[in-house]
């Protein structure tokens, strides 16, 4: 397979082509095209929802309440006349967005602890013993019960998804800190002189960071899919903004007669999630070999 | 086996007291002041002072800790300020309608997630294969409650086959109780199979491409056989830790299917207590979803020792 040729091949190969290789193999990989295709689709609907939405996703229009999908409204309306299709495509704006901060806030805090815990011998022990408690809670419930207690606001959604999905990220990063930390060039740098902090940021975690770009795409998905939790609950981004969660959960209370509302939403998580899943699952088996689940 | 055990029993004794610590801290993380939060705007101070009493919070916070500790110690988990009972009562009366839908959920999880992981892994890379593993990574993607939703609407409302929430004890009526719980159950199901399937998937490709494989379809058996006979066993070691890390997983997904279909368990009990800012009840339920976290990775990290060896003396 051209797989196992590219793979014999890179070994050898000098910086640059190695890279142009990498990228090869990341273009060849059928679930990143088709994840990162669902995803790319949904992003660019959701940066240029302003020109892309059909109608505004807050107007109101009672004598279009509860209308099914017709030409007019390709998703149907919901109970205040409002168009689902344009509420979907700017909902989209904001649980992309809360998902896209949510990665980075795990991707910073996640790396900084498992970096720490991984790097500094004295620190792993209670640190992690600190992440499996963390992990005992039910990460879901941890964020419902975060975002409460904080307030429902977008910023307090992000810290409550954050907090739920760090530890995981953390004991990720520690665990490819802690075999890249043994490596000779590592030892090398040090002989050289070069401070701790040089050394776990420069040479140990740009080296450990293929199993941080997997768990982070998962961590995208499990986002989007939390955010809609929290919304349902009732404790998500507050309204009349939409984001996918409170469509859905505006749309409950008439399931019966109108359920275009909550279908069209759900439909739409269920994609963006696909999306990164495929992506996340191509990029693991490209970046990471390790982990690499057989195809 | 015996030194394993007394480690591992040990190693979680940390962990149980940052948990609890944990919980303890999650008040907190309340802006101004808890009493004053749960009442409303119209509270006197009077009334204020009297909750901040009961719970507490007037005392120094290391001896709300302490007395934390000893009453968490003793099973007792405080007074719920909404009920108006006793915070540990009300959880193992809601516990069993949680631990039994999670239950229900693992079983057909791991039963159905275990059979099309292996047919997957013997159909290699061909259609069976590719369709199972499209099935797995479809049912990660749904989300929970829309799903729950959408079966309500189906199996309750349009068909009028199940009934659309609620619960009835098993004690009561046999019948009632499995119509109760399973659209709930196989909502949770559908979420948790994917994980099972994959890992039991690559597991069994490990295990088909080892020599004692070979040797078994060498010398004539049939090849079904060896898969159950010597291949499932040899696969059963990573199935079972993705069990223990599903634990969390089931829990929190019985929570808010709990919510979608009206079953009266520990999760809805967390999520009104949460809503209505109960802190002891939050506290108090927190604390058990996590104990019932750690104590099934315990059996799963001392099953997995009991099967393998090699975990003991490493």
């Amino acid at each position: 397979m051209a797989d196992g040729h590219l793979n014999a091949v890179e070994g050898l190969a000098p910086h640059a082509s190695r890279l142009r290789t990498l990228l090869l193999r990341l273009v060849a990989n059928r679930s990143i095209a088709l994840g990162g295709g669902l995803v790319a689709i949904i992003t660019l609907l959701a940066v240029f929802a302003p020109l892309v939405a059909p109608y505004d996703p807050l107007e109101s229009n009672f004598r279009a309440r509860l209308l099914p999908p017709s030409a007019e409204h390709w998703f149907g309306t919901d109970h205040f006349g409002r168009d689902v299709l344009s509420r979907v495509i700017y909902g989209g704006r904001l649980s992309l967005e809360i998902g896209f901060l949510v990665v980075l806030a795990t991707g910073i805090f996640g790396t900084l602890i498992g970096g720490c815990a991984g790097y500094f011998r004295a620190l792993d022990n209670p640190v992690m013993r600190l992440m499996d408690a963390w992990m005992a809670f039910p990460a879901i419930l941890l964020a419902i019960a975060v975002s409460a207690t904080l307030g429902a606001s977008v910023t307090n959604v992000v810290i409550a998804l954050s907090l739920a999905t760090t530890p995981h990220t953390a004991r990720i990063v520690r665990a490819s800190v802690l075999v890249v930390r043994e490596m000779e060039y590592v030892e090398a740098a040090r002989a050289l002189g070069a401070r701790d902090m040089r050394i776990l940021f420069v040479h140990v975690l740009l080296n450990s960071i293929a199993p941080l770009i997997v768990r982070l795409t998962y961590v995208f998905a499990i986002a989007i899919l939390a955010e809609a939790v929290l919304s349902y609950i009732g404790v998500g981004p507050p309204p009349p903004a939409p984001s996918f969660g409170n469509i859905i959960a505006n749309g409950r209370d008439f399931m019966v007669e109108a359920p275009w509302v909550t279908i069209f939403p759900g439909v739409a998580i269920f994609v963006v999630v696909l999306g990164l899943n495929l992506l996340g699952d191509g990029l693991r088996d490209v970046l990471d070999p390790r982990m690499r689940v057989e195809r | 086996m015996l030194s394993f055990v007394l480690r591992r029993l040990l190693s979680s004794i940390p962990v149980l007291i940052l948990v609890s610590l944990m919980t303890f801290a999650l008040i907190w993380l309340v802006p101004g002041d808890p009493a004053s939060v749960f009442l409303d705007a119209s509270a006197t101070p009077e009334q204020i002072e009297n909750l901040r009493r009961q719970l507490g919070l007037d005392q120094p916070i290391w001896t709300q800790m302490l007395s934390w500790y000893e009453r968490v110690l003793s099973g007792d988990l405080g007074q719920s300020i909404l009920l108006r009972r006793s915070v540990a009562d009300a959880i193992l009366e809601r516990l069993p309608i949680t631990l039994s839908l999670a239950a229900l959920a693992l079983f057909f999880a791991v039963l159905f997630g275990i059979l099309l992981g292996s047919l997957a892994a013997v159909n290699h890379q061909r259609w069976g294969d590719q369709s199972i593993m499209a099935l797995a990574l479809l049912g990660l993607s749904i989300p929970d409650f829309w799903l729950g939703l959408v079966l309500i609407v189906v199996f309750a409302v349009q068909l009028g086959w199940l009934p659309s929430g609620g619960y009835v004890p098993i004690t009561e009526d046999f019948v009632g109780w499995a119509r109760s719980m399973a659209l709930p159950a196989f909502t949770l199901t559908v979420t948790q199979i994917g994980f099972i399937a994959r890992m039991t998937r690559s597991a069994m490709l490990d295990v088909l491409r080892q020599d004692y494989v070979r040797t078994a379809d060498a010398k004539g058996l049939s090849h079904s056989f060896v898969v159950l006979r010597h291949a499932l066993p040899n696969a059963l070691v990573p199935i079972l830790t993705v069990t223990g890390v599903i634990a969390g997983g089931l829990l929190g997904g019985a929570v808010v299917v709990e919510q979608v279909f009206f079953l009266p368990g520990l999760g809805r009990l967390i999520i009104g207590a949460i809503l209505s800012r109960d802190f002891p009840v939050i506290q108090g339920g927190l604390l058990m979803l996590a104990v019932i976290y750690l104590v099934i990775n315990l059996i799963v990290d001392l099953l997995y020792a009991l099967i393998d060896p090699r975990v003991r003396y490493g």
